[in-house]
């Protein structure tokens, strides 16, 4: 059984067709890739698979469990998380703050047990530090934990976006754009960052990205979206000498 | 000397009650974006509820106190979930007619099924003056204070502290993202509804202690003041709550005592304005930078 199972997936607004009959399987542990033009239906598909929008047609299975309909707090629990084209952090809030947020719903603790039971939530609450500062040791933000999400360089909004996500405790893992804004040598960097979630966190990865380096580097299979249809799959050797990928979508970047 | 000290506890008194509805205006806005002007009605509400559980249920203050900060936490949650929760996705404005149309509702329907006299509260305290620096303090006056401030920085505590808190202030700052990280959005809002509304109606039981009539429009005037408490101290902001319950309080005390008592309103709702004027995200808000 695979670890997600999506069929014939459709979403449709009013008569735009943004994704059409999108299928995909992915197994446990694997690396995958989503690419295509912009406007392609990328993100819809993140949207679809992590409870943002119901899709107009089709089902979507998680470790054998439909949630085609099911809210997107409810697809979170169940292990799927994510990461946004454009950034979303809790901006407001200290580095730390967002990955306790995130974290304290893990480790169940409840508001009464706050106000009655002080020694368990003192422990529990230490626990969650504990556990908040790990992850952002792992992702080099530990020494930041004060400030504002806001006011950290791009790169580290990047990686603290990743870090809130990994602290929901995903099996699934989905990445949009995050080589979004990086230069050669930051995505290399990523890319080896991604490749170690993986082994760390014992995850599946499913990637969107612009950043063809990144992309044939470290993806296993790689799916191309161009308006809405899924126009090529396979192993990024396939993909890069594939002719309808070449003319939707590579076509341009092999110019530059 | 004396005069002074009285005052201040006047004033003290009055903006901690201004300061206990305020945070539930403040509260929802943070979370939602709405101004729930029914939530002064839930003050009234909460009075209504103290009121009769005193009545019929003999119950004493701390009893009465707790069962009627549960009952209006019920009514604050039902009545978001069955004309709020609706239009979440709708325009602002649909929302913010609509909770003036639950106001309107809950003054009527309380005026239709109880009558629009004065009911005299009950005496759940045994009210007993004492002498301090020269000023006369009842323990009532304390007792209205302490509730207050407790509550109040409890509150605080449960906001920064816990996953509750937490979740709250993301909200704030991002409603889509907050259930991508496994938060229930209704959930959230649920409890700011039902921590607001106990607020209120704690408020409401120690307004009906202190005055001590209560009628179906208490919460009109009642209401007003606390939003622009709210919106003076920086709406959405809980510090912004207290602060500016704290300060109209001392205002509008002072105002009486130093101006014929009719000016009391007017100068707070030009004190509103001032501070709008002069800092429009209120007094502890941060300023809006948009970007272009």
């Amino acid at each position: 059984m695979s670890l997600l199972h999506a069929e014939h997936c459709s979403m449709h607004f009013k008569g735009l067709k943004a994704v059409q009959d999108f299928t995909l399987d992915l197994e446990e542990g694997e690396l995958v890739g989503l690419i295509g033009p912009n406007g392609a239906g990328k993100t819809t598909v993140f949207n679809m698979l992590t409870g943002v929008y119901v899709p107009t047609e089709g089902k979507i299975f998680f470790q054998g469990q439909e949630i085609t309909k099911a809210k997107a707090w409810q697809i979170n629990q169940g292990g799927i998380a994510r990461t946004f084209q454009n950034i979303r952090l809790f901006g407001d809030m200290t580095v730390l703050d967002n990955i306790r947020v995130a974290l304290s719903f893990r480790i169940r603790y409840k508001m009464l047990d706050a106000v009655l039971r002080w020694s368990q939530y003192q422990k529990e609450e230490t626990r969650v530090i504990e556990e908040s500062m790990e992850l952002l040791r792992l992702f080099h933000l530990d020494g930041k934990q004060h400030f504002l999400a806001k006011n950290l360089p791009y790169g580290e909004q990047r990686r603290l976006e990743i870090a809130r996500a990994l602290a929901t405790k995903p099996k699934l893992l989905l990445l949009d754009e995050p080589a979004a804004g990086m230069n050669n040598k930051e995505s290399e960097e990523l890319m080896q960052l991604i490749r170690w979630i993986r082994e760390h966190f014992n995850l599946t990865i499913l990637l969107i990205e612009h950043h063809m380096p990144v992309v044939m580097g470290i993806c296993e299979r790689i799916k191309v979206l161009d308006f809405g249809q899924t126009i090529a799959e396979g192993t990024p050797l396939e993909i890069q000498s594939n002719k309808r990928v070449i003319e939707a979508y590579l076509g341009e970047e092999v110019e530059d | 000397m004396s005069y002074f000290i009285q005052q201040l506890l006047n004033a003290l008194q009055l903006g901690s009650i201004y300061a206990l509805i305020a945070l539930g205006y403040t509260m929802v806005y943070g979370v939602l974006g709405l101004i729930n002007f029914a939530h002064g009605d839930i003050f009234m509400a909460g009075a209504f509820f103290g009121f009769f559980i005193a009545v019929m249920l003999k119950l004493s203050l701390i009893p009465t106190l707790l069962l009627a900060m549960f009952l209006a936490a019920v009514l604050g949650i039902a009545i978001e979930r069955v004309a709020y929760r609706p239009l979440r996705k709708a325009p602002r404005m649909s929302l913010i007619i609509t909770a003036l149309g639950v106001s309107l509702f809950l003054e009527n329907f309380t005026r239709a099924t109880l009558g629009g006299q004065q009911r005299s509260f009950p005496k759940l305290l045994n009210v007993q003056e004492f002498a301090l620096g020269g000023a006369t303090v009842t323990n009532l006056q304390i007792l209205i204070i302490v509730v207050s401030l407790v509550l109040m920085l409890l509150l605080r505590y449960v906001v920064q502290k816990t996953m509750i808190g937490k979740a709250m202030r993301a909200v704030s700052d991002n409603k889509e993202v907050l259930a991508l990280m496994g938060i229930s959005l209704d959930t959230v809002v649920m409890a700011t509804f039902g921590i607001g509304s106990a607020l209120a109606a704690t408020a409401g039981i120690l307004v009906g202690m202190a005055y001590p009539v209560i009628d179906p429009y208490m919460g009109i005037a009642v209401g007003w003041k606390a939003f622009i408490a709210a919106v003076l101290g920086g709406i959405g902001l809980i510090d912004g709550a207290l602060v500016g319950g704290l300060i109209l309080g001392f205002v509008e005390i002072f105002a009486a005592a130093l101006l014929p008592s009719t000016y009391r309103d007017g100068i707070a709702f030009a004190i509103l304005i001032i501070v709008l004027l002069l800092k429009p995200t209120g007094l502890l808000g941060r300023p809006v930078v948009k970007k272009v």
